[in-house]
């Protein structure tokens, strides 16, 4: 038999698929890989990397894509767009024309500098989602992973975090914290904490013992310098594979907080936002959610693509399992 | 056997234990005052207090959090701060719709997944395979609710199959109860159905290349009988895993698709609750569904020692 058996599930399940908006990375629980050292080497160089990344088609397109959009967002008030929030009720829900080129909503707002505007609030939650995430799970990560005595209370409290329904927990901070930005992207940023802080704290109990860290703890290192040198760089590759996830579930979970009213406040002109607004005009108007729902589809099926891609190029291990 | 059991139920003790301290830390530590948001902006001073006194807010953070634990030990979830129904009694009425959903959702996306994975597998590289993977990242991608108002648009809409939304129960008839759940637990089990697929096609590729698979072709075994008998059992451990840990995720998708087809289950009393502060029904709906997710995930971890007798821990 060379099949494993399944890794045990501690306390506490298993992978990161929060709420509805499901990333790509629904794994069963697993310590994760390092690395081998041909990877490693291939991982070294970010331009190997990058070119490694775009030699398949797919990628290419979700790369095109995903820039075309951050392009977009960069340079919205260049691309003909008026004012995203200028209400004007006299031209409410108007069809495609001239001054509108995607029309107006209930409110009389531009469809069309409402999706390009928007582009700039789910980039922004993206990534500022993913980079909180994995600051504070490489924080806790090395606190589990490296100090013994914080592993047992800590984990049982990221256990416990895991174990609440992501979305819920966001909805009820957003509803309680009040609705801006700023809460959102914190309240999307916490349920996705514990799982950075278990890969990061599974890499560093993996190369622990290995003979350089020990080399490295005769020689006097100090602990920081231990960390920082000998144990970090470790978690580079699984991070990069996971904070592309992370980006993409955070922008699917923004939408759905913001669909749900519970979510950037209720003028901002997002993608989430718009679909709220047209749920009540949906069977009049369906464009009126179907646009940004194409735009929300597009962002984060780009960014799962090249987040298999990255995948498969960083962590092969992970990537024979799915 | 019964060591492994005792040891992994005791282990959910502790996470529960934190799920009920975050959950309360998580309500009463956040910045924004609940009587301030229940009372309005408007209210007095005096006011204020007065509900303060009442909510029981104005005692020590300690005594607050073993008061409500002490009544959840009890079965009391405490009463609604806006309608003064018990909570328990609020939950009652609307988890009805939300098993049922949940339950044609899962057996959706397993009775889809199932086969749609194992012919991925079997056609490793080919065409198929390639449409199949293609199709599970859209599924992952796509927000479930567009994928319901798709759904609502184009087949009780435009092609007038079904009703557009709401909900009846199965007392009121088995036409009127399924035709209103079939969109919503379609639409619900897309991501489910990616996920299972390719969990299913992964660990099956795995299986098939064992020295048993290829004495089971040798001794003339067929290539249906080899894919059902062999690669799908020796696969189930991690296949059983998956189905359960899509059955606990799949609650908090359930918040999403009620809202979007007007199902009055507990999402909706979520949001409601949500939309209202009223803290004790959130902090018990809350609190409901990460006991299930614990129990699910409990279960799965049970069902691994039955499946595979080498896994102890």
């Amino acid at each position: 038999m060379t099949r494993e058996t399944a890794p045990p599930t501690t306390g506490l399940p298993t992978s990161g698929l929060p709420a509805t908006g499901l990333p790509a990375n629904g794994l069963p629980p697993e310590p994760l890989a390092l690395p081998d050292m041909a990877e490693a080497g291939n991982a070294s160089g970010a331009r190997a990397l990058i070119a490694g990344v775009l030699s398949s088609w797919p990628a290419r397109i979700s790369a095109a894509v995903l820039a075309l959009i951050v392009a977009m967002a960069v340079t919205a008030p260049l691309l003909g767009t008026v004012d995203p929030v200028q209400l004007d009720p006299s031209i409410r829900l108007q069809a495609p024309s001239a001054a509108h080129w995607l029309g107006t909503d209930s409110f009389g707002r531009d469809m069309y500098s409402r999706i390009v505007y928007g582009a700039r609030v789910s980039l922004a939650v993206g990534a500022g989602t993913a980079i909180a995430a994995i600051a504070f799970g490489i924080f806790f990560g090395v606190l589990t992973g490296y100090f013994a005595w914080a592993d047992i209370i800590v984990m049982r409290f990221m256990d416990g975090l895991m174990a609440i329904p992501g979305i819920l927990l966001a909805i009820a901070l957003v509803a309680i914290s009040g609705a801006t930005i700023t809460t959102v992207l914190i309240a999307i940023a916490i349920p996705e904490i514990p799982r950075v802080a278990r890969m990061v704290r599974s890499v560093i109990l993996g190369v622990r013992n290995e003979p350089y860290v020990e080399a490295a703890s005769v020689l006097g290192t100090g602990t920081l310098q231990m960390i920082w040198r000998h144990l970090l760089p470790n978690t580079v590759a699984p991070l990069i594979v996971q904070g592309t996830y992370i980006f993409a579930s955070a922008i699917m979970t923004e939408s759905i907080l913001s669909f749900l009213g519970a979510g950037v406040p209720p003028e901002t002109p997002s993608w989430g936002n718009m679909m709220a607004d047209g749920r009540v005009y949906f069977l009049l108007k369906p464009e009126l959610i179907l646009y940004p729902g194409v735009m929300v589809s597009l962002t984060v099926l780009s960014v799962n693509l090249l987040g298999d891609v990255l995948r498969d190029r960083l962590d092969p291990r992970m990537a024979k399992r799915l | 056997m019964m060591g492994f059991v005792t040891k992994r139920v005791l282990s959910a003790v502790p996470v529960l234990l934190m799920v009920v301290v975050i959950v309360f830390l998580v309500l009463r530590l956040s910045p924004g005052d609940p009587a301030a948001m229940i009372a309005g902006p408007n209210a007095s001073g005096d006011q204020l207090a007065e509900l303060r006194e009442s909510m029981g807010l104005n005692r020590p953070l300690l005594e607050q959090f073993f008061l409500w634990f002490g009544g959840l030990l009890q079965g009391d979830f405490g009463t609604s701060l806006i309608s003064g129904k018990p909570v328990a009694e609020l939950i009652g009425d609307r988890i009805g719709p939300t098993l049922w959903l949940s339950l044609v959702t899962i057996v959706i996306a397993v009775a889809v997944a199932l086969p749609v994975g194992v012919i991925a597998a079997w056609q490793q590289g080919k065409w198929v395979d390639r449409l199949v993977m293609a199709a599970s990242v859209l599924g992952f991608s796509v927000p479930v609710f567009i994928i319901g108002y798709v759904m609502i648009l184009v087949f009780a809409r435009i092609l007038g199959w079904f009703p557009v939304q709401g909900y009846k129960p199965p007392s009121a008839g088995l036409w009127e109860f399924f035709s209103r759940l079939v969109l919503p637990a379609v639409a619900l089990s897309f991501p489910y159905i990616a996920l299972i697929a390719r969990i299913v096609r992964t660990n099956v590729i795995e299986v098939m290349g064992e020295d048993y698979i290829r004495t089971a072709r040798a001794k003339g075994q067929t290539e249906r009988g080899v894919l059902t008998q062999h690669a799908l059992r020796n696969a189930a451990v991690p296949i059983v895993t998956i189905i359960g840990v899509s059955i606990a995720m799949l609650i908090s998708g359930v918040v999403v698709t009620e809202s979007v087809f007007n199902i009055p289950g507990l999402g909706r009393l979520m949001l409601e609750a949500v939309l209202a502060r009223d803290y004790t029904v959130i902090q018990a709906v809350i609190l409901l569904f990460s006991t299930i997710y614990v129990f699910i995930n409990l279960a799965v971890d049970l069902l691994y020692g039955l499946f595979d007798p080498r896994i102890r821990y």
